[in-house]
């Protein structure tokens, strides 16, 4: 356990030597930038100790695009290495690790966060509520998930990248055949942001359950609001799974446990077991928020009320329920017997029936509707044809026997990017364009919003059909090179060219966001799409404080009625009064802080070091039951002023839709 | 966000804050019961793999066990008298059953130590085979859990003799009082599905 210096930093690859370089400068860029503008206070009040759910909700979106930005980089190095047979530019260890990183990243600090991030922004607007249930918790959340995220990143200059496949399966992952300390980053890291998760989905339920406005029963509830509710219990029900995955993997490889290893009596399909236990569930803890968005985004564009209410919210609870009985189907092959696999066929394909029932209302919002094709609903249309792609090849792998022929190809690869990114990216891009004016007051360009989902659509599925028939022909997946006499090399070629023009459409979406701060109109509407939910009936971006008075809701799409009708809109001086409101505090930036320095020095297997921060990890604690901050309260000056100040330029605004 | 208070109900339950408190802390029980439920999953698939090393006849000293389970469930049931008192707004009998509850843990905690000192002794350590390792695990799991709840409960105790009885410190008690009695829960699990079983076994 003695402490290697000589292997503490990566060497010998120039990829990462640019990569050092070029991380060190953005680093002394960015503190001199800030020192420069004198932007540290501001930083530091406004942002890093805030605990106000919206300014959570951008900083999780804000590390969500870095993230995806970080994983798209592991995807193109990925599609350039296969794009021509016995490639050299990457060697296998590295290919090893960046498909490990890649997965990982995607799906626990990219999809997570973003769509933790829209929650957060959204979900206390559209009940009715002036934050979540424990706003410092949320903060705490946040930052938890960072430090995670920061500490499995820096795994690639320091120390190494994890190299087992973003599932980490044992034995292959254990010390035996891994030494390093790679996979002690996965272990760590991801047992650091689970915490984070899990308080979210804790967080999240009881803001559902009681902090929602008068009126708003729980059928009366936005269809995101609903999914957001059942993926927090997923949430609460699932990820304890894998905190216990992960504490014995890092028992297996730092204290030589037996639960996973070949000797000593331990069984490395537990570990398989355990893992798909958390990791199926967590497919739908991202996929059911999307569907939410979606559910949101198509409602306003057809401007109808969303089609099949009641057989929605029943089919998000159908799919929840379902989520926790098929993670079998990941190892059909480890030889359970027939009747095992059989059952877990039976439960997989019985997804595809609440999945299908919700498209089908989808497509029936849309008929009759007077559709606009803005940039958000193009990303639902899309998700439409694409998705049911992934679902069809999904109902193909679900069949135990056939498998067997598909298991571990690029078919399987190929279907869970058609599920993921239409189910997901599609849905966080729809929800950033379609919430974006809601968070800043301005709007992503329209133009440039359509360049964004052309390039990146035809990219898509230019970069993934072409995996289906390469799986179908025995490509396996998670090999870093094939012969020529394969016959692979012209998919290969066009799925690389495919992954190029994805990763133009994702340049064109961040110079969007550059040019929308730097252009945009900033004199708009507050419900600039003509839209549904409560959370357009106040200011953009919105006031701390997100409502002078609870609104209170009779009907489903309460705000719609409200506009119909002309109730609830005004308001009147005698109905302000004060409100109260949680302090901003240190302390979950400095629980992230803490936990990323015990953790990354439990990565090195430092144990005392680790241990003394771990006493710091308890003083937070500490802290943190000793305090009895109250919070304080808005003056009714204050609302008043800021009150008057957008209500009184409405209607002298850009409606942009009706 | 509201601080109205209602004053009909029981001191922990007054505000809306403190009510979605004890809410979320169900919530969080609800999350450990799927920690737990894990781990036992985890001794079920494991229990017998003894790689050559002892068994659980070999190692377990049921009188041992039976001292630790008294002192848990009675400790479990002066937390009950704690909050009782709580609610007659006894603040002196509060306290003074709340140190008892916490006498008995560390008891418990104490016993437990020398159990898996014992277990070293004979050469059963977390490193000598699947069965061990995942027995060690569930119970130092289920060990660190009453080491917490000991440290979080005394902070507690502070805050009241600081405070005295209050919404909010009522609320901690509260919640400990849960977390208090879960323990007793998952432990009531451990001696039959680990001790018991694996003696009959």
């Amino acid at each position: 356990m003695g402490i290697k210096w000589d292997e503490f930093f990566i060497t010998g690859d120039p990829l990462i030597l640019g990569s050092q370089i070029a991380i060190l400068l953005t680093m002394i860029g960015a503190v001199a930038g800030i020192t420069y503008l004198k932007k540290w206070n501001y930083l530091w009040t406004e942002w890093l100790t805030t605990v106000d759910h919206k300014k959570i909700g951008i900083m999780y979106i804000i590390s969500a695009v870095l993230m995806f930005f970080r994983g798209g980089m592991d995807g193109l190095l990925m599609k350039a290495q296969t794009a021509r047979p016995e490639m050299e530019f990457l060697n296998s260890q590295h290919y090893n690790e960046i498909f490990t990183t890649h997965g990982v990243i995607m799906i626990l600090f990219m999809a997570m966060p973003f769509l933790i991030g829209l929650m957060n922004v959204v979900i206390p607007l559209q009940i009715g509520a002036r934050d979540v249930a424990f706003p410092q918790l949320n903060a705490l959340s946040f930052w938890l998930f960072f430090s995670g995220a920061m500490l499995f990143n820096i795994s690639f200059v320091i120390g190494g990248s994890p190299d087992a496949g973003w599932t980490s399966y044992f034995p292959l992952a254990g010390k035996e055949f891994s030494p390093g300390i790679g996979n002690n980053f996965y272990a760590v890291a991801l047992q650091i942001a689970g915490i984070g998760t899990l308080m979210t989905g804790i967080n999240f339920i009881v803001t559902i359950l009681k902090m929602r406005t008068k009126g708003m029963t729980l059928m009366k509830m936005p269809m995101f609001t609903w999914t957001t509710f059942v993926t927090s219990i997923l949430i609460v029900a699932a990820f304890p799974i894998f905190t216990v995955a992960l504490a014995l993997m890092t028992f297996d490889r730092l204290y030589g446990t037996h639960f996973f290893t070949v000797s000593g009596g331990g069984m490395d399909m537990l570990w398989a077991n355990l893992f798909w236990l958390w990791g199926h569930p967590e497919v739908y803890i991202v996929a059911l928020p999307a569907f939410g968005i979606f559910s949101e985004v198509i409602a306003t564009f057809s401007r109808k009320s969303l089609f099949g209410y009641k057989s929605m919210v029943f089919s998000i609870l159908g799919i929840a329920l379902l989520s926790m009985v098929v993670w079998v189907h990941h190892f059909y092959t480890m030889g359970s017997g027939p009747a095992v696999n059989s059952f877990f066929s039976i439960t997989t394909m019985a997804i595809a029936i609440p999945t299908g029932v919700k498209m089908f209302n989808w497509l029936f919002t849309m008929r009759k509707g007077r559709i606009k094709i803005t940039s958000a609903m193009l990303w639902a249309l899309a998700f439409v044809p694409c998705f049911v792609i992934g679902g069809v090849t999904g109902v193909m792998l679900a069949m135990g026997a056939a498998d067997y022929q598909y298991h571990n190809t690029l078919f399987l690869v190929a279907h869970f990017h058609y599920v993921l990114i239409p189910g997901v990216v599609f849905a966080v891009f729809a929800g950033l364009y379609y919430w974006w004016p809601k968070m800043f007051g301005f709007m992503l360009n329209e133009r440039l919003g359509k360049w964004h989902f052309w390039l990146f659509v035809i990219g898509f599925n230019v970069t993934f059909m072409p995996m289906f028939f390469l799986g179908l022909n025995g490509a396996v997946r998670r090999a870093y090179t094939y012969s020529a006499e394969s016959g692979f090399a012209p998919l290969f070629m066009l799925s690389a060219i495919g992954s190029i023009v994805l990763a133009a459409g994702f340049a064109v979406f961040c110079y969007n966001i550059y040019w929308s701060i730097r252009y945009a109109d900033r004199n708009i509407s507050s419900d600039p799409w003509d839209a549904r939910t409560l959370e357009w009936s106040t200011a953009s971006p919105v006031q701390f404080y997100n409502f002078a008075k609870l609104p209170e809701v009779k009907s489903l799409d309460p705000f719609w009625h409200m506009k119909k009708k002309n109730e609830g809109l005004t308001l009147y001086d005698s109905e302000i009064e004060e409100i109260h409101m949680p302090s901003n505090s240190w302390l979950p930036i400095y629980m992230g802080v803490i936990f990323g320095i015990a953790g990354f020095l439990l990565v090195f297997e430092w144990h005392i070091g680790s241990a003394v921060a771990a006493i710091g990890i308890f003083a937070g604690l500490i802290i943190r039951s000793f305090d009895y901050n109250e919070g304080f309260h808005v003056k009714k000056d204050e609302i008043h002023r800021i009150e008057n100040a957008w209500r009184k330029t409405e209607g002298e605004v850009h409606d942009h839709v009706s | 966000m509201s601080a109205k208070v209602d004053t009909s109900l029981p001191l922990e339950y007054q505000t809306e804050q403190d009510r979605m408190n004890i809410l979320g802390f169900w919530v969080f029980l609800g999350a450990e019961i799927v920690l737990f439920a894990t781990l036992f999953g985890v001794y079920g698939v494991l229990y017998e793999r003894f790689a050559g090393g002892p068994t659980h006849q070999d190692i377990f000293v049921i009188k041992d066990v039976m001292i630790q389970t008294i002192l848990l469930l009675t400790s479990s049931f002066t937390m009950g008298i704690a909050i009782f008192e709580m609610r007659r707004h006894n603040l002196k009998g509060l306290i003074t059953w709340l140190v008892i509850t916490l006498a008995l843990g560390a008891g418990f905690l104490f016993m437990e130590i020398n159990e898996f000192i014992h277990y070293a002794h004979e050469g059963a350590t977390m490193q000598t085979s699947a069965f061990l390792s995942s027995l060690f695990v569930l119970l130092g799991t289920h060990g660190a859990h009453v080491t917490l709840g000991i440290g979080w409960a005394t902070m507690v105790i502070i805050q009241l003799v600081k405070r005295g009885l209050t919404p909010t410190t009522a609320r901690k008690t509260f919640i400990i009082g849960l977390y208090w009695h879960f323990l007793d829960v998952v432990w009531i699990f451990i001696f039959t599905f680990v001790y018991l079983k694996g003696l009959v076994a």
